[in-house]
């Protein structure tokens, strides 16, 4: 059974059909590259799977159930968890504090009134060791809003780990990054999500990246899929090829 | 090491303020006392208020609202149930101000920014008007008087003659309890798992959604909280001015509170403590100096937004860390 699968799902604004009648599928474990020209529909998909948007038609399965009418905050306790296109993250808070507050709402915790966010060692320290795995380990005590913009693309890839989510989708983790950041963020990000045996779906205009890191690969254009299947499988689908490949297929 | 030292630093500072204010009536003439009193009684209404406007990105244009409701539930209760104990007043005052912070809170939350502070002073509004209208409970724009109220469950008590001067001094240190419980219990919340949530919603709301928090939900505990400092604020109020009219619901009240955290600083904890001390003097002074004092206050807030967005406390830090940057060179 897949973890996530998407029936016959349509989203439109106004006379423009976004997202028209796709059957999506994410199977456990796998690391996905959905991937697309500007407008293709990639990020409507997972603004309607993560419950930013809500779709007119069509059902949203996710281990089994339907979550289409699931708020936002059910769908992450289920195991659902997103990272954003422009980096979102708390800016005036210390990269430590973005990270233990999605540790904090992991664990039920963000009720507590009467004791010390810091003076939990337990998320302190887990939050400390995620940081380290995204390779911002001496930037816990840094203002989010003060980190360089790998760093902040890494950190907001890190908030939506530390929910340790089953499915975890990153929109456009490496853009605005140069070449040799780009390869170091996807090296972390493919490592951590191996380690952390979860699913991931990366949301990426990048071709080299895309080939380079995805085990599977979903191509879509003008709101529909073109393509599913391995990344030489894909490369080599002349409907890729020409709508998005400029007709030039890929090394 | 380095939060250590601040958080050393912060201590003694703290220590020595308090060891300062604890010897206040005895080096300073009753007036000033007075004086201080209303200031740390502000204080305290700022405080609250800034849970919302430093800590969760609201800002209410209605917390006169619950300022005059905490003042009114004493009068009130005086008038209507002869209670006479400061502790019971407390107990009713800040019960009735999260009632109705409760209520108004759940209307409010639902929207943000000139939305939500529109409708915060709307609903305050309504209140006013109550107070206002209903003569025959509220006694209109006369207001309600109350006896100086007992302390300490009824063993200190204020009659005869020179009541008026022992009631001040004691009172003044009964208000001082309250400040500093309000200000550990302020920043525990703060820095509190809940605190944090507060201020990741008031960071980008739709990031914390989409981490799995509450926005709405907490925005409400916050506006319950605030509103109760606040209602505390104005029933530790009541007894020193000795009456109550419409005028601490009315809107511009509202706008004072606002005034006084901005000048000290809403991005810092402390900062709107200094703002509603030194604005309580700032306001005493300038009403005593010119009968053009409302266009003296509001030269200071137009310089205050331009020039020193950061507050009194801002520009302090700045300096301070301007000074720490030099010495290390």
């Amino acid at each position: 059974m897949a973890l996530l699968e998407t029936r016959q799902l349509v989203k439109s604004f106004g006379e423009n059909r976004a997202v028209d009648g796709v059957n999506f599928t994410v199977n456990e474990g796998e690391l996905l590259a959905l991937i697309g020209s500007n407008g293709a529909g990639k990020t409507t998909l997972v603004n309607l799977i993560s419950a930013f948007l809500h779709p007119d038609e069509g059902e949203i399965l996710f281990k089994g159930d339907n979550i289409n009418e699931w708020s936002p905050s059910r769908r992450i306790q289920a195991g659902i968890a997103r990272s954003f296109q422009l980096v979102s993250l708390f800016d005036d808070l210390s990269a430590r504090d973005n990270v233990a507050l999605a540790i904090f709402r992991r664990d039920n915790k963000i009720g507590r009134v009467t004791s010390l966010a810091a003076a939990d060692s337990a998320v302190s320290d887990e939050a400390d060791d995620i940081m380290g795995r995204f390779g911002l380990v001496d930037k816990g005590d840094v203002r989010a809003g003060e980190l360089a913009h790998g760093e902040r693309k890494l950190l907001d890839v890190a908030v939506a780990f530390a929910l340790s989510p089953d499915l975890l989708f990153l929109d456009e983790p490496t853009s605005g990054v140069n070449t040799r950041d780009k390869n170091q963020i996807m090296d972390t990000i493919s490592n951590v999500v191996r380690e952390g045996n979860m699913s991931a779906v990366i949301i990426e205009h990048d071709m080299d990246v895309v080939f380079t890191y995805s085990e599977r690969i979903v191509a879509m254009h003008h709101g529909v899929i073109l393509a599913d299947g391995k990344p030489e499988d894909v490369r080599r689908n002349p409907d890729v090829i020409e709508n998005m490949l400029g007709g030039v297929a890929p090394d | 090491m380095m939060q250590n030292t601040s958080l050393r630093s912060a201590t003694i500072a703290g220590f020595s303020i308090l060891a300062g204010l604890l010897v206040v009536p005895f080096i300073l003439d009753p007036y000033q006392t007075l004086l201080l009193t209303y200031g740390l009684v502000m204080a305290i209404a700022a405080l609250g208020f800034n849970l919302l406007l430093g800590y969760t990105g609201l800002l209410s244009f209605g917390h006169s609202a619950y300022f005059g409701a905490g003042a009114y539930a004493v009068a009130l209760s005086a008038k209507y149930l002869g209670v006479t104990s400061m502790e019971a007043f407390i107990a009713i005052g800040v019960l009735s101000t999260a009632l109705i912070a409760a209520v108004f809170g759940a209307i409010c939350v639902r929207h943000t920014k000139i939305f939500f502070a529109i409708l915060a002073m709307a609903l305050s509004q309504v209140i006013w008007t109550l107070a206002y209208k209903l003569y025959d409970i509220t006694n209109g724009t006369d207001g309600l008087n109350i006896p100086f109220p007992t302390l300490l469950g009824g063993s200190m008590e204020f009659v005869g003659s020179g009541s008026y001067q022992r009631f001040v001094n004691a009172y003044y240190f009964y208000v001082i309890g309250f400040f500093i419980a309000a200000l550990v219990v302020m920043w525990v919340i703060v820095n509190s798992p809940f605190g944090k949530v507060l201020q990741s919603i008031r960071d980008n709301d739709v990031r914390a959604e989409f981490i799995g928090m509450p926005v709405k939900l907490y925005r409400w505990f916050a506006f319950i909280i605030s509103g109760s400092f606040t209602g505390l604020a104005g029933v530790l109020w009541i007894p020193l001015n000795r009456h109550v009219t419409p005028d601490v619901l009315h809107w511009p009240f509202s706008g004072e509170i606002v005034f006084m955290t901005v000048l000290g600083g809403f991005k810092s904890f402390i900062g709107p403590v200094v703002g509603a001390l030194f604005f309580n003097y700032l306001k005493t002074y300038a009403i005593a100096w010119t009968e053009y004092w409302q266009m003296l206050l509001g030269i200071v807030l137009v310089v205050l937004v331009i020039a020193l967005p950061t507050g009194i406390v801002g520009i302090i830090s700045n300096l301070a860390s301007r000074m720490r940057a030099g010495g290390k060179q």
